[in-house]
């Protein structure tokens, strides 16, 4: 396989140097991400990686590479075209690009400057110069012709030789090809270009040795100006779509997609107003919407248990037959109780929750999770995996993914000194879990410098711990909120502390036992319905939040961000419309959705214009 | 008939509610007026026939009278400056009426009043009647108060912006323009509009300082220095060359830089114009640009590179711009198909199709002239760049027939290309010579403006060179004389691109050649241009008789025919006040006249002649002094009649002396001439 990834990092720089190198390294390296990520924003690299550097493995033998797999030296005879030798990149061009672009720059021309820069297909004779053969193109340097796919040349540009920098753009929205020199456009030398074509340069006399700059460093030629050219046609071009031919039909369409949406996600007030303005019907009664609302409303402050309790007063039948919906907002109503936000513990006394419940403006368009779990997790934290799996109850530990279990520190003093201390306060017996405070003190969020020095003191000193998620105090998103008698607390978004369950005992004692009912109805619903591996993981996850001192800074926190909140939101409000014959989803995310897979799809099939139509761009 | 007379009807009825109209402005109710011409501004918008009539009917007059009174409201007096402008919005003959009843004064003099809605709309018809080609620019700056007070006006509203710098822009038209602008200000006023918010006015700004620029030194060193924003001028306008805006911003910004560029405000080499202004001129000669832009683009690409050498390199080689530039011909696809088309399209009485027609032909004609400075400006220094152009296909086939278009702007393009073109020694011996280019080289040689004939001549000139094979079939056609009539030309370019041709066809001629070209000439004429102002003239002419005077029997015969006026010529020369090249030359001559058998007694019986020339031996400058050795070396030449009786002559006026002398000389050359002299008197 030619498209090995290779990563320059992993190829061991000699001698001594290693050191200074590898910095030099990782600054270029952050360089040519960054330049990349700016070019190619429409790129996704997990699934079409870009060309970083010179393949190792997809090359003849005649060719040499140094400088982390950038420079290329002929190493043959030279003697005849049969010694002709080429190199492909690691990866072939995306089409997300839209446009790309590469430069060379020729640091010898060697015996006879028979250099060729172009491109080629994967599995292309590498015993060539790029050009020769089908599925190959190249500029060559002695006579300055262009070779498209065959033995023949055409007078194209001028010639080059040491010194000079010669770039490739490919533009894959009209797939042709043109070159720079030194950074003047030569002009088109290649049209019709199929896609997948690989970076490739061949050389064939000794001593010929041509740099790559695949974006390592800033471009001799602007490509930036040739892209902001295309970037105006493509959208020029949908500007300027044909829309419906009769007047006024394309605007009523726009109406409708705007009031189904507003009356999709509820907010009746301005649906109402926005149907009267506009003459149009709204095709669901006000009290219904209304009653949507406000179970929307609970579920996005993180008041699960009322959101369902009230979901199964308006539509008594809804959840009872639809058991994986009420699973998955008891799992909701779980994770809220751990933040302390969810009703049934708020009401057992304890601290009232501050910041947790707060939601930040109005949901976020299109559930389009963007929030990704945040992998970056604090030493401190995994100290602990090993002395925290000892007190889990074993419910929680039978949920825990295997991985937790191995994922250990190699233990460290530090580790032994805590779990000591830990085991001095807290038995690992799940029975003596409720007898008394002392026993689910480990629950509790323990900064671990403190621990690891005073390990007498134990008490909870969180101070330490500062709740790095700083929200909005907004609840903008209230549509009316006034009428519909739902009162969210003032939130202080100066008080910061985040404690487990809102730090109330008598919560933390209602979690655990709603824990375990959570735990008896996934074996019910197995029992019943079959495995669900949704349900499973979704469980599993929840219950990994007991497993660390600060379950919002552990791995899998993210549950705890009330964005995760939307998804379930809009689960709930999609099967209540559902029940009354709606469409589960307003057609104006729908129509969102599938521009958004039109190009991605785009991409995959090789139409660069996808680059420059970017979804997001057209919602501001 | 009947469709006649409804017809008449129609018109009739119109001009009965346009007199209407024109009534009311005379009503003695001041509310009436006003109400009179708020009506009138709502039936003229988009009327041409209701504007062509209330200006019949005397209308404009009334409102200018309105326009002016002070009594009058000022609500009347913008309406009628809205419905004013309004008319000029329509045909040409329009303005031309409104200009012939001064209302450009009119206009400018309610420029002073206060009221800013007012002063909009004087201004907004002001620039309607300024930007019509009919409009003479001069009116702008006949009261020198008037440009002051506009500059001031600059920042009172974006639309007084947009207005004033559009006026600039279009009546910016000599260096006497340029200077009364730019002694106001015009510059450090209009540079912070570059930056507005309204694309109008930055568009208008950037017009403004490309006319203003052109040409001009002055403005130009100032332009660099300018900032806005903090930024360097030539930054904004680089800015302004982004792929990403708008064609016109991107021609006119790179116009901006240009003319900086070769006022010597911006090297050349500096990036800016390396860069970025070279190749977004070349992206102007697209095909994908429209006929204008690419005409303009062509233009200013060809101005731009025509004085550098690297500039041209890099042309030629960016985006196929030579073959590019082949498509320019290929609009339309011939004059022929057009003239059919339009004799059609007569039969069917389309005026519109028409016009669209002559617009298209008037483009192909522009894009012709455009792509020929161009290759002219490409070719002008660079042998490869040449090459590439004459096998650019049809190219000497395009030029041929580009020489005898009907267009005289054509015509002097493609003679302008050809003349880039003939300076290849290589181009002369093969293309040129394969495309017979002479033939319409000499027709268009015949009567042809002065312009035209400069160009024209000097190409001739190149094709005149000795290794041209066009040589001989130009020298068949009778050129001689045509040009010797341009050697009697007012034109010193003229004069000496006719001596030259001349010179050059006389370089190793037949005597036959020479003869004629002595004959047609005129020894008469031939010494008033010894006696040219002009010292390019005298250098041609000198190198004419030192052509015309080689080989033995050349020189023999025309001197024993010229010899008195020739050698009073010389003498004259040598006594007066010339530059070394000319004396030069002038010894040149006589060492010609020395190497002939009965010509050189022409010297040895001459007074003063040996004087002269024992003067120069002696000159500081080592350049007379070779040439003067060199005519001795010819008179004391052995093995010739009567060489004894010189050598003796000679030494006794000291020659031998000087000669001894000269071969210690510090020259090798000089030493060398002088020591083969020697050898004479001792063999």
């Amino acid at each position: 396989m030619a498209s090995q990834p290779s990563d320059p990092n992993k190829t061991t720089p000699k001698s001594q140097q290693l050191f200074s190198c590898d910095l030099a390294l990782s600054e270029q390296e952050k360089e040519l991400n960054q330049r990349l990520r700016s070019l190619y924003p429409a790129v996704n690299e997990q699934e079409t990686p870009l060309p970083r550097s010179w393949s190792p493995k997809d090359k003849f033998s005649y060719i040499g590479l140094s400088q982390n797999n950038l420079r290329v030296h002929y190493k043959g005879h030279g003697k005849t075209p049969k010694d002709a030798a080429s190199v492909r990149a690691t990866h072939p061009i995306p089409a997300a690009c839209g446009v790309y672009y590469f430069e060379v720059k020729i640091i010898s021309k060697g015996r006879d400057g028979y250099m060729g820069i172009g491109l080629s297909a994967q599995g292309v004779n590498m015993n060539r110069l790029p050009g020769w053969d089908k599925h190959s193109y190249g500029y060559h340097g002695d006579d300055g012709h262009s070779f498209c796919s065959s033995g023949t040349g055409q007078p194209y540009g001028p010639t080059f030789t040491t010194g000079d920098v010669i770039g490739c753009c490919v533009n894959l929205i009209n797939n042709t090809c043109f070159y720079t020199k030194n950074g003047h456009s030569l002009g088109i030398a290649f049209t019709d270009l199929p896609p997948n074509l690989y970076p490739t340069v061949g050389l064939q006399t000794p001593g010929e040795v041509v740099d790559a700059n695949f974006g390592q460093h800033p471009f001799v030629f602007d490509i930036e100006d040739y892209m902001r050219e295309w970037r105006t046609k493509i959208q020029a071009q949908i500007d300027r779509f044909p829309i419906g031919e009769r007047e006024g039909e394309w605007q009523a369409m726009i109406q409708k997609m705007v009031a189904s949406y507003l009356v999709h996600h509820s907010y009746c007030a301005t649906a109402e107003a926005f149907a009267k303005s506009t003459d149009q019907a709204v095709h669901e009664e006000l009290a219904s919407i209304k009653n949507r609302q406000k179970i929307q409303k609970l579920v996005l402050s993180g008041r699960m248990g009322e959101a369902i309790e009230t979901t199964q007063q308006l539509y008594p039948s809804l959840l009872e037959r639809n058991p994986d919906l009420l699973f998955m907002l008891k799992v909701r109503q779980f994770i809220e109780m751990v933040n302390g936000t969810d009703s049934e513990v708020r009401c057992l006394g304890g601290r009232s929750p501050k910041s947790q419940d707060s939601y930040p403006g109005s949901p976020r368009l299109f559930n389009s999770p963007v929030h990704k779990a945040s992998s970056s997790q604090t030493y401190q934290t995994s100290t602990y995996y090993i002395h925290k799996f000892f007190f889990l109850p074993a419910w929680v530990k039978k949920t825990l993914p295997e991985g937790y279990y191995k994922k250990r520190d190699k233990t460290t003093q530090v580790s032994i000194t805590v779990s000591f201390v830990l085991k001095l306060i807290g038995t690992p017996v799940l029975t003596q879990l409720s007898t008394g405070p002392k026993k689910y003190r480990f629950l509790v969020p323990i900064p671990s410098h403190c621990t690891a020095q005073n390990n007498t003191e134990v008490e909870m000193e969180v101070d330490h711990f500062s709740n790095g998620v700083s929200e909005s105090s907004s609840n903008g998103f209230l549509n009316g909120s006034s009428t519909h008698g739902i009162d969210l607390e003032e939130l202080d978004s100066a008080q910061s502390k985040r404690q487990l369950c809102g730090g109330s005992q008598a919560a933390i004692e209602r979690m655990i036992q709603f824990g375990r009912e959570l735990q008896s109805m996934s074996e019910n619903l197995r029992r019943e319905r079959g495995k669900n591996s949704a349900n499973k993981k979704m469980l599993k996850d929840a219950f990994s939040l007991l497993a660390y001192s600060d379950p919002w800074s552990s791995p899998v926190g993210y549950q705890l961000d009330s964005i995760q909140r939307e998804p379930v939101c809009s689960t709930l409000n999609s099967a209540i419309l559902e029940t009354h014959n709606l469409p589960k989803q307003p057609p104006l995310a729908l129509a969102v959705g599938q521009a958004a897979q039109c190009l991605s799809l785009m991409a995959r099939t090789g139409s660069g214009s996808c680059a420059f139509a970017s979804v997001d761009d057209y919602l501001h | 008939m009947a469709c006649i007379e409804i017809l008449f009807r129609i018109s009739d009825k119109f001009t009965a509610t346009s007199r209407h109209y024109v009534d009311r402005l005379f009503d003695p109710d001041p509310q009436n007026v006003l109400q009179g011409v708020i009506d009138m501004k709502n039936a003229v918008i988009g009327n041409n026939k209701q504007k062509a009539n209330l200006i019949v009917l005397g209308a404009v007059p009334r409102l200018l009278y309105l326009l002016q009174q002070s009594s009058s409201s000022l609500e009347l007096r913008t309406e009628c400056a809205v419905v004013l402008g309004s008319l000029a919005m329509g045909t040409e003959n329009n303005i031309k009426s409104l200009v012939d009843c001064h209302i450009i004064p009119a206009l400018l003099q309610g420029l002073l009043c206060s009221d800013l809605i007012f002063i909009e709309a004087c201004l907004r018809c002001l620039r309607t009647i300024f930007i019509s080609p009919v409009t003479p620019v001069q009116l702008l700056y006949t009261d020198p108060t008037v440009i002051p007070h506009i500059m001031s006006l600059l920042s009172r509203s974006q639309h007084t912006q947009e207005y004033i710098t559009q006026i600039f822009a279009h009546c910016c038209k000599t260096p006497e323009h340029q200077m009364v602008l730019f002694n106001h200000g015009a510059i450090q006023n209009i540079a912070p509009l570059l930056i507005s918010p309204s694309y109008k006015v930055r568009m208008q700004a950037l017009k403004c300082f490309s006319v203003l620029a052109y040409e001009n030194a002055q403005v130009s060193m100032t332009l660099v220095n300018v900032l806005v924003d903090g930024e360097q001028l030539s930054q904004v306008f680089a800015r302004m060359m982004q792929r990403d805006k708008p064609i016109e911003m991107q021609l006119t910004a790179a116009k901006c830089l240009t003319y900086m560029c070769r006022a010597g405000a911006i090297r050349t080499d500096d990036n800016c114009i390396i860069l970025k202004t070279l190749p977004c001129l070349v992206r102007m000669c697209s095909k994908e640009r429209l006929l204008e832009e690419r005409v303009e683009g062509a233009e200013t690409l060809a101005f731009l590179m025509e004085p550098d050498i690297e500039l041209q390199r890099i042309a030629s080689v960016t985006d196929h711009l030579v073959s590019m530039l082949a498509d320019y011909f290929k609009y339309p696809s011939s004059v022929s198909a057009i003239t059919d088309i339009k004799r059609l399209s007569k039969l069917r009485h389309t005026r519109d199709f028409c016009n669209q027609l002559d617009h298209d032909l008037k483009h192909a004609h522009e894009l012709r002239q455009a792509a020929f400075k161009l290759y002219a400006s490409l070719g002008s220094n660079d042998e490869d760049i040449r090459k590439k152009i004459t096998e650019t296909e049809n190219m000497m086939d395009r030029i041929v027939s580009g020489l005898s278009e009907s267009s005289i702007k054509v015509r002097l393009a493609a003679v302008r290309c050809l003349h880039s073109l003939s300076r290849s020694v290589q181009q002369l011996r093969t293309s040129f010579h394969d495309h017979a280019v002479w033939k319409p080289l000499m027709k268009l040689l015949q009567n042809a403006p002065d312009e035209v004939l400069v160009m024209a001549s000097s190409t001739l000139c190149n094709l005149l060179l000795e290794f041209s094979p066009s040589k001989e079939p130009i020298l068949e056609s009778g050129v001689i004389e045509l040009l010797c009539s341009l050697t009697q030309s007012d034109s010193p370019a003229l004069r000496v691109n006719g001596i030259w041709a001349l010179m050059n066809m006389a370089f190793q001629a037949d005597q036959k050649v020479k003869v004629e070209i002595v004959r047609a000439l005129g020894t008469e004429q031939l010494f008033r241009l010894l006696s040219d102002p002009d010292t390019n003239v005298l250098m041609k002419t000198l190198g004419l008789l030192r052509n015309l005077l080689s080989t033995r029997p050349h020189i023999d015969q025309i001197m024993s025919s010229h010899g008195k006026q020739i050698m009073q010529a010389v003498t004259l020369i040598l006594e007066g006040e010339h530059s070394i090249e000319v004396k030069e030359q002038t010894l040149c001559i006589l060492a010609n006249i020395a190497d002939g058998n009965t010509a050189k007694e022409l010297i040895m019986t001459n007074d003063d002649m040996p004087q002269k020339i024992k003067y120069y031996m002696g000159h500081s400058n080592v350049k007379l002094q070779l040439a003067a050795t060199f005519c001795i070396s010819n008179l004391i030449w052995n093995e010739e009649d009567g060489s004894q009786e010189r050598q003796d002559k000679l030494r006794e006026m000291g020659f031998v002396d000087i000669l001894h002398k000269l071969t210690q000389a510090s020259d090798p050359s000089l030493c060398d001439r002088a020591k083969t002299a020697m050898q004479q008197y001792l063999a």
